[in-house]
C-alpha cells in the first residue's frame, strides 16, 4: 500500500448519451493502486455503461478515462495498443454462463491470454496456468473441463483467472458475484480479497448489493440516473448516508428485523 | 422411498402447525413428497421426503440455494411438474388429494392456488394486452362477463398501487417496467380470489427499492385478504421479513422449520446457521466471510445413507454419516440434524468455516 495515493484509474467528466438519453452525466472518480471503489446503483443508473466505457466497449460522448497514466477515452489505434490496454484493465462479467467460450477448456481459455499478452513459451505458460487455477481454487479436472461441465461458481473462477492472466492493474467486477448462490458468493468474495492482498490489483466493483459493497470496497460512489449523488468511504456512506436516494437504498436492504414498507418509492421515481 | 422416516416427520410437522393455528385442519398438507424426474433418460431424485403444512392465512418461507428443490416443491404443489415425473407421497389441499384431481378439478384448484414467478416477462404472452391475460381466468373459468372482469382487474391494479388501471389494461407487457409488470402479475394472481399464493422468487429480478415496495404490497394484500402464502427465496432475511415460519431446504429435503423471528439467532440446523453467516453484512466488513466449503448439492447428488449436508458441515461426526437423519421436533421447530440437541446455541456463535 506504499503507492496508495497514486491513481491507477482516473475518470473525469465522463458522459454518455444514447440518442436523447443521458446515461452517464459528468461522472468523475479515481481508484488508487490496491484500492477498491464501488459503483452502486440500480437498473438504468449508468453503472454498467461506465464499466463498458472503461474497457472500451462503448465510446464516451465526453470526458476522460485514464489508466496507468495513459488516456483511453478514444478507441485503440492498433492491436498492440489494444493489448496494452488489456494488460491494464480487465473485466469480469455478471453471467458466468455467457462470458466464456463454450468450446474452450479452462486451460485453453487462460493459455490464449498468456500467449497474447506475454508471448511466453508453452512450458512457462503451463506453469502460470497451474498457478492461476490454484489461486482461484480450481482443481486439475476443472482446469481441463469445458464450461458446460463446471458449476456457476467454478465458471466465475475461470473468468477471474482469465482476467488475472493478463496481469491487469485494475479488475472491473461488473456484478460478478450477483448470480452466485450465497455459499458460493462468500467463497468468491474471499478469493477476491485474497487476490487483492497477494497481487495489489485494484478493484472497481459494480454492484447493487450494499452488503457485498461493504465487504469488498474502501470507497463508494452512488449513481442515480447517470449522476453521482453521493461519494465517500464505503463505511461512512453506508453507516450515515447523506443523500435521500442512498438512504432509500439502505432502507430497502433486507436484514434481521427488517419490514418492507409501502411508499418507499419517491413519486418522481414511479414509472410514467 | 423411506416410508418409515416419513411417518415420524409428518406427525412432528402437523403437531407444530396445530400448535400455531390453535385448532383446525391445515389448508395445505404435503406429506412425504418424493419426486423423481427423467433427465436424459436417467431417473433422478429432485425432492426427497418433503413434508410441510400451511394453515389458512399463514405465510411460510421456503429458503434454499440452487438445486435445493424449493421451486420444484412449488411446482409439485401446483401440479406443474415436467412430463415423466414420478411422484410419491401426498399433497392435500383443503382435505382433497391434489394428485387425484381431474382436469376440471385441476382448473378449479389453480384458481384457489395461484402462482407468481421470478421473471414475469417469461410468463406473459408479449402480444396480448395486459387486460386480456389478467381477465382470462375470470372470463373462461369463472364465467364473469367481460365488462365486470375488466372492472375487477382495474380495481385490483389499484390495490397493488397502480392508479391508472384502465389505461394499463390496454397496454402491452413491453410498455411496463419489470417492477410494474410484477405488480400486474400479483394483481392477476389475486383476481380469482385464491386461498393460497405460491410466490417463487417474485422479487429476485427487481431492483432493491422496487423489491421493498413489492414485498410490502404482497404482505399487505395477503393479510387483508386472509391469504395463505408460500414465499420461495434464496434470502433468509427476505423470507423472515414477511413469513411467520421459514422452512430451509437442502438437497431436496427440508432440513429446518422454524419461527422466522428465531431462525437468525437460534438456528436448529448447521446449514441454516451457515447460510446466515455466509452473507456479507451491510453494517460491518469481515476480514473473510464464513464461506461454506464445497457447493450446494442437488437431491440426486447427495449421499443417500448419511446426512446430505455432512460433506460440507463443520460439525459432522460419525453419527451424521451413520444414517440420513430424520426431522425431529426441537424448541418449537423441526431439525433434520442428528446433533441438533447438543449443537443448539453453539451454531450461531461458531459459524461454519470461520477463522
Amino acid at each position: 500500500m506504499t503507492n496508495a495515493a497514486v491513481p491507477v484509474l482516473g475518470v473525469s467528466g465522463l458522459r454518455k448519451e444514447f440518442g436523447d438519453l443521458v446515461a452517464v452525466n459528468d461522472v468523475s472518480f479515481v481508484v488508487p493502486q490496491a484500492g477498491s471503489l464501488a459503483i452502486v446503483g440500480e437498473s438504468g443508473s449508468g453503472k454498467t455503461t461506465i464499466a463498458r466505457m472503461i474497457v472500451g466497449l462503448e465510446r464516451p460522448t465526453a470526458g476522460e478515462i485514464n489508466a496507468c497514466g495513459r488516456d483511453r477515452s478514444r478507441p485503440a489505434r492498433s492491436a498492440s495498443e489494444r493489448r496494452k490496454r488489456g494488460s491494464e484493465v480487465q473485466i469480469v462479467f455478471q453471467d458466468p454462463y455467457t462470458s466464456l467460450d463454450p468450446r474452450q477448456t479452462t486451460h485453453g481459455t487462460i493459455d490464449e491470454v498468456l500467449r497474447l499478452h506475454h508471448g511466453w513459451e508453452p512450458a512457462r505458460r503451463a506453469e502460470r496456468i497451474a498457478e492461476l487455477t490454484g489461486l482461484v481454487g480450481l482443481d486439475e479436472r476443472q482446469a481441463r473441463a469445458l464450461p458446460r461441465n463446471l458449476s456457476g461458481g467454478q465458471r466465475q473462477r475461470v473468468a477471474i483467472a482469465r482476467a488475472l492472466a493478463a496481469e491487469p492493474r485494475v479488475l472491473i467486477l461488473d456484478e460478478s458475484v450477483a448470480a452466485l448462490d450465497v455459499s458460493i458468493q462468500a467463497q468468491v468474495l474471499n478469493l477476491l480479497a485474497d487476490i487483492r492482498d497477494s497481487t495489489g490489483v485494484s478493484f472497481v466493483l459494480i454492484s447493487h448489493d450494499l452488503a457485498v459493497v461493504r465487504q469488498l470496497t474502501d470507497d463508494v460512489i452512488v449513481l442515480h440516473r447517470g449522476v453521482v449523488v453521493e461519494r465517500g468511504r464505503t463505511a461512512s456512506v453506508l453507516d450515515e448516508p447523506q443523500h435521500d436516494y442512498t438512504r432509500r437504498l439502505r432502507a430497502s436492504v433486507p436484514r434481521p428485523g427488517w419490514k418492507p414498507r409501502r411508499g418507499v418509492l419517491l413519486a418522481a421515481d414511479k414509472e410514467s | 422411498m423411506s416410508s418409515g422416516s416419513a411417518g415420524g416427520s409428518v406427525s412432528a410437522v402437523t403437531a407444530l402447525s396445530a400448535d400455531r393455528a390453535g385448532s383446525g385442519a391445515p389448508l395445505l398438507d404435503v406429506d412425504a413428497l418424493t419426486v423423481h424426474l427423467q433427465v436424459e433418460g436417467v431417473e433422478r431424485a429432485v425432492l426427497s421426503d418433503v413434508s410441510l403444512t400451511v394453515s389458512p392465512g399463514e405465510a411460510l418461507g421456503l429458503v434454499g440455494e440452487s438445486g435445493s428443490g424449493k421451486s420444484m416443491t412449488a411446482r409439485a404443489i401446483d401440479r406443474l411438474l415436467p412430463r415423466g415425473a414420478r411422484v410419491s407421497g401426498q399433497i392435500r389441499f383443503d382435505g382433497a388429494d391434489v394428485q387425484a384431481l381431474s382436469s376440471a378439478g385441476l382448473r378449479d384448484y389453480r384458481n384457489k392456488v395461484a402462482m407468481i414467478f421470478q421473471d414475469p416477462r417469461a410468463h406473459v404472452n408479449p402480444v396480448r394486452r395486459i387486460g386480456d391475460f389478467m381477465t382470462e381466468a375470470l372470463r373462461t373459468n369463472l364465467g364473469v362477463a367481460p365488462g365486470e372482469a375488466t372492472q375487477r382487474a382495474a380495481d385490483m391494479l389499484a390495490q397493488v398501487g397502480i392508479e391508472d388501471g384502465r389505461r394499463r389494461l390496454r397496454q402491452y407487457p413491453h410498455e411496463l417496467s419489470g417492477g410494474m409488470l410484477q405488480r400486474v402479475m400479483i394483481a392477476a394472481a389475486l383476481l380469482t380470489e385464491p386461498r393460497l399464493l405460491l410466490a417463487d422468487e417474485p422479487t429476485t429480478a427487481l431492483d432493491v427499492t422496487t423489491q421493498a415496495e413489492v414485498m410490502a404490497i404482497l404482505d399487505d394484500l395477503r393479510r387483508d385478504l386472509g391469504l395463505a402464502m408460500i414465499f420461495i427465496t434464496h434470502d433468509l432475511e427476505l423470507a423472515a421479513a414477511i413469513c411467520d415460519r421459514t422452512a430451509v431446504m437442502y438437497a431436496g429435503q427440508i432440513v429446518e422449520v422454524r419461527e422466522s423471528a428465531l431462525m437468525h439467532d437460534d438456528p436448529l440446523h448447521p446449514y441454516s446457521a451457515a447460510l446466515a453467516a455466509a452473507r456479507p453484512d451491510i453494517a460491518q466488513t469481515a476480514h473473510r466471510l464464513a464461506a461454506i466449503p464445497g457447493r450446494p448439492l442437488s437431491a440426486f447428488e447427495a449421499p443417500e445413507d448419511e446426512c446430505a449436508f455432512a460433506p460440507r458441515c463443520p460439525h459432522a461426526a460419525d453419527v451424521c454419516r451413520a444414517a440420513r437423519p430424520e426431522l425431529i421436533s426441537l424448541a418449537g421447530g423441526l431439525s433434520r440434524c442428528a446433533r441438533a440437541v447438543e449443537l443448539r446455541g453453539a451454531l450461531r456463535t461458531q459459524p461454519a468455516g470461520a477463522g
